[in-house]
């Protein structure tokens, strides 16, 4: 039902966007790796004055097994506000959550009651597949026009991967987003520069070659994803193709400046086959063209083999893994998620091709299983993964589960799930707030972060 | 006095097109952000006004063109007929349909945006009981091509710079004086309201 008023959660500009009242409660992505009970979404009180911080609070569980909830996002936000298409009066209200290895889609209310959110509607793979012609649903952005969903795979699980529109008042599901889609072939994340026109995809795999687990022989041999993709927003048409080089292999999380006038951002890429370190690449406009550079390289740490998954042993060493990256509002700090090693590191990326590293902690490892004051068993293990910052860039949250098949790859003894957070100095540094700590309920594993009213990769905006 | 009234109120619904933020001003403000420039703002309005004008006068010549053989009452009612239908379709599907011109967009792309999104909102038709009433004052016979052109042309002119002088007075006073913070306050449902205006303007074509 349309509103009156702007949604109030909606913001012109990230500038506005980060004077936003605190955020009071976090919803979070939480599945079963074993498929034997539903997922779910739950929610975690994130109010320091509550009595019940840091802890669930409320909790909506899918209707089916074997989902496995990955990322998901809000019916509507501030790129609602935008003037060429204006519908400011739709409510950020509904979570848009899909099941990656289901193709499921749920509608969930967050409305009457937000720390009782209820699924409204379900949409079911079948109908996905008939009208999109796709499947294995990924990311969730609401834009321009209505709520974009990527899937990994077409409707058969193979290639091409890419995007499709959903109505953001009925949740009709519109088709497939991309007019030509030029050489694009594999998926794993999108979004945009509203102020620029221009989407970005990136690239995994298709399901047969991560739905078991990473497979050594096509990573080995680069053929998991390794290009950037863009596109022309409006037109939606491919226009051009960075591959980041055959050493560089999972080309994941995008983070395009908020500032809408601004036209780079940053790409995280896993791993590199000449020595298992990680990256991070800026992309920027270079004439005519976009271009790519890489700025951040994070060195694997060497490791006695002993202490290693069967995937590492032979190398020695424990990779880093940056499987989430996320950037402030205020384009200032890029937060590094290094799922293998432990670290979260900080980077103050005011200039966007020579980042500097300001902040950092350690929690979980493959190696190091660093513990939290809060924590009760001394040694932890997961690694940061999904990360979250507050609008105002004073909060950063994250959890510790990658995908269910891949976990065990590199945490063998199994994954309990877990999830903290992290306050910010006024000019960086990053420490644990050691009165938050989730010890995540067994039988689900936590994913992905959204915070009340809209966070740092939830919205985007027109005006700078 | 009665002469007077069309002439108002084309120069109201003027008024009332300008200040909806999807006519035209936001974009204007927008566009002059981005570029940040103040002198893209004012230049903006000139393709949105003229996108705006074209987008009425098509449909008052398409309308005058029907008038000189079909009678007007079967005119009014035909345009209402027409209003009442893009009433129902925004009401349920206002959101459906974008025109898709982006943020990087020229001074033609601007001009185009206007007149498809003039058009596609009916700007044109909830002008037809005024410029019907001018162009003539017998229902029973149909418009006489020689007075209704000027009448028609002077329409476009008038109700063109009554939307692009209230189009440019809120676009100064937020980028001079409002902010864009207003955008999350004042920016009232306008497809709502305008919603309204057509089924009102639907209204009056059948009824008067």
């Amino acid at each position: 039902m349309a509103t009156w008023r702007p949604d109030p959660s909606f913001y012109p500009s990230p500038r506005m966007a980060a004077k936003a009242p605190k955020e009071t409660i976090a919803y979070v992505a939480a599945f079963d790796p074993d498929r034997q009970r539903p997922d779910a979404i739950a929610v975690v009180d994130v109010d320091p004055t509550s009595a019940s911080y840091s802890q669930i609070v409320g909790q909506v569980d899918m209707p089916n097994v074997g989902d496995e909830l990955h990322h998901f996002g809000w019916n509507a936000c501030s790129s609602c506000l935008c003037p060429n298409a204006p519908h400011p009066h739709v409510e950020r209200r509904y979570l848009v959550v899909p099941g990656l290895r289901s193709s499921r889609l749920h509608i969930i209310d967050t409305k009457p009651d937000p720390k009782n959110p209820r699924i409204i509607r379900v949409i079911d793979p079948a109908e996905i597949a008939e009208k999109a012609n796709y499947s294995r649903l990924h990311t969730i952005h609401c834009g321009p026009e209505g709520i974009y969903v990527n899937a990994l795979a077409d409707r058969d699980g193979n290639a091409p991967g890419g995007i499709f529109l959903i109505d953001h008042d009925s949740f009709d599901v519109l088709g497939q987003w991309e007019m030509d889609r030029g050489p694009q072939k594999l998926a794993y994340d999108f979004w945009w520069h509203l102020g620029h026109d221009t989407m970005i995809t990136s690239e995994w795999g298709t399901p047969e070659t991560f739905e078991n687990g990473l497979v050594p022989e096509v990573l080995l041999g680069s053929k998991y994803g390794r290009r950037l993709h863009f596109w022309d927003l409006n037109k939606r048409k491919h226009v051009q193709e960075i591959d980041l080089g055959e050493e560089h292999q999972l080309v994941f999380e995008l983070r395009p400046a908020h500032d809408p006038t601004k036209a780079y951002g940053f790409v995280g890429c896993v791993i590199s086959l000449k020595d298992l370190s990680a990256s991070i690449w800026t992309w920027y406009r270079d004439g005519n063209q976009w271009a790519v550079k890489k700025v951040i390289e994070i060195p694997a740490e060497p490791a006695d083999p002993d202490l290693l998954p069967p995937v590492l042993k032979g190398f020695k060493a424990v990779a880093p893994l940056v499987t989430d990256i996320d950037l402030s509002m205020d384009d200032r700090f890029l937060y590094v998620s290094c799922w293998g090693t432990g670290d979260m590191i900080q980077y103050d990326v005011s200039d966007p091709l020579a980042p500097k590293e300001t902040g950092r902690v350690r929690i979980g490892g493959i190696v190091s299983r660093a513990t939290h004051p809060k924590a009760s068993n001394g040694a932890l293990n997961g690694g940061p993964q999904m990360v979250e910052i507050s609008r105002d860039g004073k909060r950063v949250y994250f959890t510790n589960s990658l995908y269910g098949a891949i976990d065990p790859q590199f945490y063998p003894d199994g994954i309990d799930g877990w999830m903290v957070k992290l306050d910010v100095g006024d000019n960086g540094g990053i420490s644990f707030d050691e009165n938050f700590f989730v010890n995540w309920p067994k039988g689900h594993r936590p994913h992905q972060v959204r915070l009340e009213g809209g966070d740092c990769s939830s919205d985007s905006y027109c005006y700078p | 006095m009665t002469d007077l009234w069309p002439w108002l109120s084309l120069a109201g619904l003027g008024a009332f097109h300008g200040i909806n933020p999807a006519m035209g001003w936001l974009f204007a403000v927008a566009l002059g952000l981005h570029r940040q420039s103040s002198r893209i703002v004012w230049l903006s309005l000139l393709p949105i006004a003229a996108g705006h004008a074209a987008a009425i006068a098509v449909v008052l010549a398409v309308f005058v063109a029907f008038g000189t053989v079909v009678d007007l009452r079967s005119l009014k009612l035909f345009a209402a007929a027409l209003i009442l239908g893009l009433a129902g379709y925004y009401a349920f599907y206002g959101h459906r349909h974008r025109v898709r011109v982006g943020m990087r967009t020229g001074m033609a792309g601007l001009a185009l945006w206007s007149f498809l999104m003039a058009t596609g909102h009916g700007a044109g038709l909830m002008l037809m009981p005024a410029v019907l009433g001018l162009c003539l004052a017998d229902p029973s016979t149909t418009i006489p091509l020689g007075s209704s052109l000027p009448i028609s042309v002077a329409a476009v002119a008038l109700h063109t710079a009554a939307t692009l002088a209230v189009t440019a007075a809120v676009a100064f006073a937020i980028v001079e004086w409002l902010g864009l913070g207003v955008l999350r306050t004042a920016w009232i449902n306008f497809d709502l309201i305008w919603t309204l205006a057509l089924v009102a303007t639907g209204v009056i074509l059948v009824v008067v």
